[in-house]
Order: structure tokens, then C-alpha cells, then sequence
């Protein structure tokens, strides 16, 4: 089936931003490699304290998305329009960048322990920005770890390395140091996709205890988890947004044909 | 056995047979030396200073030189290797200029170490009037050593994984403070073997410090360690004649009646010295990342 970009249905769910708390929000986004538009029409809201799960095929654009979410397309992509935060544009210039991804933390699709030991994986940023009282940061990484759900397992050994660490609780340290310098936002881009399905199950249900605290966006090509864990869905084809709303509907009703091929496994 | 296996098993064995003798090659060379050389080696052999006419010379001074040649060479290529490696692999765009630092890096690397010497000699020792010393000989060699320690550096960074610099820059830090705090960490087994096998090159290389740290092993006071004294073991000025060199120049015109015994015995520790480099470095390199990956 040949899509034109411009020229088929759509179905992006509204929130109404006086009732709903609005953590984030893209407006009028294109994204180009060189000059290629690499992604554009996807003007989503994202609801304080949810999960929503970014799906869609290779290509479709959905990491490219997320990547901009915190402004790490700086120097890959050129991201054009505006992205929110707390209703801040923060794609423009004159913006802390280092500041953005410090409130909007990233865990990437493989886990990525530095060649550090545990602890000092998850101090280091705080280290780096002058926090150096031992007392705050033992504390900081009690905490997160504990958030993260891997405190039981490491902390007899916080000064070993973290390279060191199985896939699963190396990813959740991972976490955890991203969660140390404070977020209120957290991009994931597959978290699980390098984990087993144990491992996978015990970060799902991490995400879920981070909840409460975070507004959680998380790009997966595992359809049932992004049916089991989250609260919207958005599904992504060819570099735009195609549907958004409540992952319940876009799993059992879903509005366009597109999306219901695609999670139904018809697709293609 | 059908035809192809024949053929693959016939081209193993030949495959075989030229890798066993290139080892034959290097045991026979290690070997003749070390049995030559060895018997030579003892303790006042390796500390007392030379002797021009008589027998009984040692090669204390030389040996000294050598190390300390290395260590200041190091010293100074060391910052300006890892700078440019780090600018070519983390920072340096796909363009003509990046191009072009490329080649000059590889010409310069594949430029013949006498050549590096006399253009030493004209430039530091003729010059700039800093003579026949350790200082002419510790930049030349540094222009000797600067392209493959710089390659061997770009090399470690390049197989950090490029996950590891988007886990800094996700974590609101600068790509400065990712790189010289995350990439080059993860970065020193690799580095730190690169480091110990320039090392062996540069402690064998002989044809670069004939005209620049001079022939000659003057005498020094190893009681005297101000690098101002003109003997001090330090001074940076005096003449310094490396265990390389010294095998050359006894081969060519040495007249001690145990000229011999002094040149098989200086290429033995010459030998035993690289062969320690080029084993440690594969060994630390490994103990490092060991430390760093593992779990205590």
C-alpha cells in the first residue's frame, strides 16, 4: 500500500490542557537528516505521571521522536517546531540543553554501565555538578536503586564495577543513575529489547512503581508490553503519528485501519 | 575426501607452514641472541659505565639514558597524541581538513627514522643550539613516535561503544565532560597497552638519536640530581648515548678488546627490555580492564 504523508486518516486524541496536567507536548515537529524529513506530523501530548508507549514499525520514525523529546538529536537531526515542557518551548535557542536532559532523562536500548563502579555510575553526574557530601550521595544511590529495584542485589557490592552486572541489573542501574539527577521525565528507547523475559518482566514493573513520580515515555517494538504496561499508546508509520489514545482502545478499537493491521499483525 | 577438501586441507598446511616459519625466524633471532648475549649479563655488566679502550666496560650509563630518553619522550608526546586522538576520533568532522591531518599522521609514520634524525639534528640540535642531548633526542623522538601513538590512542577510543558517550550526554553533561571522563576511561586498557608498545619501539630506536641525544656517554654523578647540573643524571643537556646506539657505535667503530661480548650482551638486554614491552602490554592492558569490568 503506498502512503502519501499528507493525505490519509489520522487520529490524534486532544487532551483538554485545563483538566489534564500536561508534562510534555510537541507541536508542529519535523525532524530532517540532511535534508530528508525523517518524521513530522505528531503534535502529542504527554499527561503528567503516565506511561505512554511509543509504537510502530523499523523506521517509522518513533526513536527519531523520542531522541528529540530531550534534545539529543543536537548535531544528528535538525528538529524543527516546538517541543514543551511544562509549557516552556525548549527546542530554541538560548535554552539549557544540558539543563533539558537533566529534567528529561534517557535509558537507551542496550544497557550502558559506564567503566565505573556501581555507586560511582550513579553519582556521577551529581559528582560532576559539585555534589561531592558523601552523606547526600549515599543516600542518592540507596534511593535510586531502591526506585530502580536492583538495591537488594548490588548493595554489597557498590564499589564493583557495573560493567561487571547481568543485562537486567545493569539496565536498572541504569535507570537509576538517570533517575539520580532528578527527572521529571523519562524517555526509554527499548529498554528491554537486549533483556530476557524475566529480567523484562522486573523492569516493566519497575516503570510502574516509577509511575507515581514520572512521566514515563517509552519506545517499544514488543506490542504486548506496551499493551501490559501503558496508559497511551501512539503509533507511528513512515515518519508521522497515525493514532494516539488510550492504549485500551488502540488495542481493541482502534480508529484507523492502519493501526488495527499493525497491532492485529497484519501489517504489511 | 572429494577434491575441495583436499584443496582446503592442502591450503592449510601451506598457510601452516608460513606462519611456523615466521615464528622460526624470531625464535632463531631471540635465540641466538639471548645465547650469545646472555652469559654477558651481570649485574656490574648492566650498572658500570662503559669503557672506550679497555675491556671490562658496562653498560650502566647507556642502559639509564635509555630510560630516560623514553620517560621524557613520553612525557611530551603523551599530551599531544591523546589530544589529537581524541580531536580525530570524537570531534573531527569527514572533511578535506580531517583528510588531510590523516595523511600527514600516516606520512609522518612511515617517514624512515633517519630521516626523523638528521631533521632533528638541523632543527633542535643545530638550530635551536641544544646540541648533541637528551632534549634534541627526546623530541625527535617524540616526531618519531607521535603518528603511531596517536593511531594507537584513536584505535582504543574508537571501540568505545558509541552507547557510552550517549549515556553522558543523556545524563545533562557536556560532550567534553563525556569524553575525558566517561570515553577515555573505558578507553585506558587499550590506551595503556598502545602506550607500552610505543615504548618498545622508541627504547630500540637507534637511527633517530645518532645525530640528536649524540654517540657519547659522558660520565654522570649519581649523586647529583638537580636537572641543572650538566652531570646530573637529569640534566636534560648532556650528550646521551641510548643502548641502541651504543650497540651501533661499538659495531662500527668500537676498538675495547671485549667489543664482542659488550655488543651481544647490550642487544640481549636490548631484546629482553622490547620483549617485556611487547608481553606487559598485553598483559596490563588486560589487568586494567579486568579491574574496571570485574567484580572486585
Amino acid at each position: 500500500m503506498q502512503l502519501d504523508a499528507n493525505n490519509h486518516e489520522r487520529f490524534i486524541y486532544h487532551f483538554d490542557p485545563e483538566e489534564n496536567d500536561i508534562e510534555m507536548a510537541t507541536k508542529n515537529l519535523e525532524i530532517y537528516y540532511g535534508k530528508n524529513l525523517a518524521m513530522q506530523n505528531a503534535d502529542i501530548q504527554f499527561k503528567k505521571n503516565t506511561i505512554t508507549a511509543l509504537i510502530g514499525p523499523s523506521g517509522s520514525g518513533k526513536s527519531t521522536y523520542l531522541r528529540s523529546l530531550n534534545r539529543m538529536n543536537d548535531g544528528v537531526a535538525t528538529v524543527k517546531g516546538q517541543i514543551l515542557y511544562e509549557g516552556v518551548n525548549i527546542n530554541q535557542p538560548g535554552i539549557d540543553v544540558y539543563e533539558v536532559r537533566r529534567r528529561i532523562g534517557m535509558v537507551f536500548q542496550r544497557p550502558n554501565p559506564f567503566a565505573k563502579s556501581i555507586y560511582d555510575n550513579v553519582t556521577f553526574a551529581l559528582q560532576r555538578r559539585g555534589v561531592h557530601d558523601k552523606k547526600i550521595l549515599d543516600e542518592v544511590v540507596e534511593t535510586t536503586l531502591k526506585q530502580a529495584a536492583v538495591w537488594d542485589q548490588v548493595k554489597d557490592s557498590l564499589h564493583k564495577s557495573a560493567q561487571s552486572l547481568s543485562g537486567g541489573q545493569a539496565q536498572r542501574v541504569c535507570i537509576a543513575r538517570a533517575l539520580a539527577v532528578k527527572p521529571d521525565v523519562l524517555l526509554l528507547d527499548e529498554p528491554a529489547s537486549a533483556l530476557d523475559p524475566v529480567s523484562t518482566s522486573k523492569l516493566e514493573q519497575t516503570l510502574r512503581e516509577l509511575k507515581p513520580n514520572y512521566t514515563i515515555i517509552i519506545v517499544t517494538h514488543n506490542m504486548q508490553q506496551a499493551a501490559r504496561l501503558s496508559d497511551y499508546t501512539v503509533f507511528f508509520n513512515l515518519g508521522e503519528a497515525i493514532e494516539y489514545n488510550k492504549t485500551r482502545k488502540i488495542f481493541t478499537r482502534p480508529k484507523i485501519q492502519l493501526t488495527d493491521d499493525y497491532v492485529s499483525g497484519n501489517f504489511g | 575426501m572429494n577434491r575441495s577438501q583436499k584443496q582446503s586441507r592442502f591450503a592449510i598446511a601451506v598457510l601452516k607452514g608460513i606462519a611456523g616459519f615466521v615464528v622460526l625466524i624470531l625464535a632463531f633471532l631471540i635465540g641466538y641472541i639471548f645465547i650469545t648475549g646472555l652469559p654477558n649479563i651481570n649485574w656490574r655488566f648492566l650498572t658500570a659505565p662503559a669503557k672506550a679502550f679497555s675491556s671490562g666496560g658496562g653498560i650502566g650509563i647507556q642502559l639509564f639514558n635509555s630510560f630516560y630518553l623514553l620517560i621524557l619522550a613520553m612525557l611530551i608526546s603523551l599530551p599531544i597524541a591523546l589530544g589529537a586522538s581524541i580531536y580525530l576520533n570524537e570531534y573531527a568532522k569527514d572533511n578535506w581538513f580531517t583528510a588531510m591531518i590523516r595523511t600527514s599522521i600516516e606520512i609522518l609514520s612511515s617517514l624512515p627514522s633517519v630521516v626523523v634524525g638528521l631533521f632533528g639534528f638541523l632543527l633542535f640540535v643545530v638550530h635551536y643550539k641544544f646540541g648533541f642531548s637528551i632534549i634534541s633526542g627526546a623530541l625527535t623522538l617524540t616526531i618519531f613516535n607521535l603518528p603511531l601513538l596517536t593511531r594507537n590512542i584513536e584505535e582504543s577510543l574508537a571501540t568505545v561503544p558509541d552507547d557510552q558517550r550517549q549515556g553522558g550526554l543523556g545524563l545533562g553533561l557536556s560532550k567534553y565532560e563525556t569524553i575525558i571522563h566517561i570515553v577515555v576511561p573505558a578507553a585506558l586498557p587499550g590506551i595503556i597497552s598502545g602506550i607500552i608498545l610505543c615504548s618498545g619501539r622508541v627504547f630500540g630506536e637507534a637511527a633517530a638519536l645518532i645525530y640528536t641525544a649524540g654517540q657519547s656517554a659522558p660520565a654522570l654523578d649519581f649523586g647529583d640530581w638537580n636537572p641543572f647540573n650538566i652531570d646530573s643524571p637529569l640534566s636534560p643537556l648532556r650528550p646521551a648515548e641510548t643502548l641502541a646506539v651504543h650497540i651501533w657505535k661499538i659495531n662500527s667503530e668500537g676498538i675495547m678488546p671485549d667489543l664482542t661480548k659488550v655488543s651481544s650482551g647490550s642487544a640481549a638486554v636490548l631484546v629482553l627490555a622490547i620483549l617485556i614491552f611487547n608481553l606487559s602490554a598485553r598483559y596490563i592492558g588486560r589487568k586494567v580492564f579486568e579491574k574496571m569490568t570485574s567484580m572486585d
